[in-house]
């Protein structure tokens, strides 16, 4: 289980706090994997998050072509979703993703940010189903598609 | 061995063990750059371990059988099962099935054991024969 992503200890927050992803993703794109990546917030609505990742050499995972590898696409999408749960329950509630899917509909042209759209669709009490996309300028044209869900470790989504 | 590891491999501090006959064994020690919550691995990081030990495995199958393929991941599938904490981490694939057009590979992470896998990846590649 990959508790997910919180370089900070957000437990220690009022009881009336409301999850805001402009202000967490300051935080947690500070340090660790996220903050080496070079995620950075880009937008979010009621259930969903999106999140930026600027092209950049260190990422490339085909040399010859200069297309990202496809462990960073992973790791924005995994961030985007985790914290679209948050947005939906408007609280942090510590979670592990459980599984996560990658469909890849094509490469990512090389120098290009990619945003990833995180959703969070259902949250029952343990766990939050989440999709999601990636793309590399045209939403409409996305790089990738993801599914996944995540588990409330401590205490419950609703 | 036909694969040279890419810059994200190189960036993450990835290192392959070569073996002979079998797949090779990929790993990275515990650093900033792999790191989720304090102290924990992230999910991604553990991910694109097991992404290039799946590519490893497939591209030593195919090197043994003497192929030269274009390869072209079309999904991965992963299971998060523990949570990573601050040691070195190893993937190893397994090429479950490389016909003409597809290759399905099977990988695992781990830490103390490879028998208790923190982490599983199935990995569906299309296969194409290199001009």
């Amino acid at each position: 289980m990959t508790r997910a992503d919180t370089p900070f200890n957000l437990q220690d927050l009022p009881a009336d706090f409301v999850f805001d992803p402009a202000r967490a993703s300051k935080m947690m794109t500070r340090h660790g994997h996220g903050g080496w990546l070079g995620i950075a917030y880009h937008d979010h609505g009621s259930d969903w998050v999106e999140l930026a990742l600027p092209w950049r050499d260190e990422l490339v995972g085909v040399a010859e072509t200069g297309v990202l590898a496809s462990g960073p696409i992973i790791s924005l999408m995994d961030n985007a979703t985790s914290m679209s749960v948050w947005t939906l329950a408007r609280r942090f509630i510590p979670q592990a993703t459980l599984d996560l899917r990658v469909d890849y509909m094509r490469a990512a042209q090389p120098g290009m940010t990619i945003v990833g759209h995180g959703e969070c669709y259902k949250l029952t009490r343990s766990i939050a189903f989440i999709r999601g996309t990636a793309h590399d300028g045209d939403p409409d044209d996305p790089i990738a598609h993801v599914t996944g869900t995540f588990m409330a470790t401590h205490g419950t989504y609703l | 061995m036909s694969y040279a590891l890419p810059p994200y491999a190189a960036a993450l501090g990835i290192t392959i063990e070569p073996a002979e006959a079998d797949a090779p064994v990929l790993w990275f020690d515990y650093s900033d750059r792999v790191s989720g919550r304090p102290g924990f691995l992230h999910g991604g990081a553990m991910s694109g371990l097991m992404e290039m030990a799946a590519i490893a495995a497939l591209q030593t199958e195919l090197d043994r059988r003497g192929e030269t393929m274009r390869l072209k991941p079309v999904n991965v599938a992963v299971e998060f099962m523990r949570g990573g904490t601050q040691q070195r981490t190893f993937a190893s694939g397994t090429v479950t099935r490389a016909g003409r057009r597809v290759a399905l590979v099977n990988a695992s992470c781990w830490q103390d054991d490879p028998a208790k896998p923190i982490a599983l990846a199935q990995l569906k590649v299309l296969l194409s024969p290199a001009e």
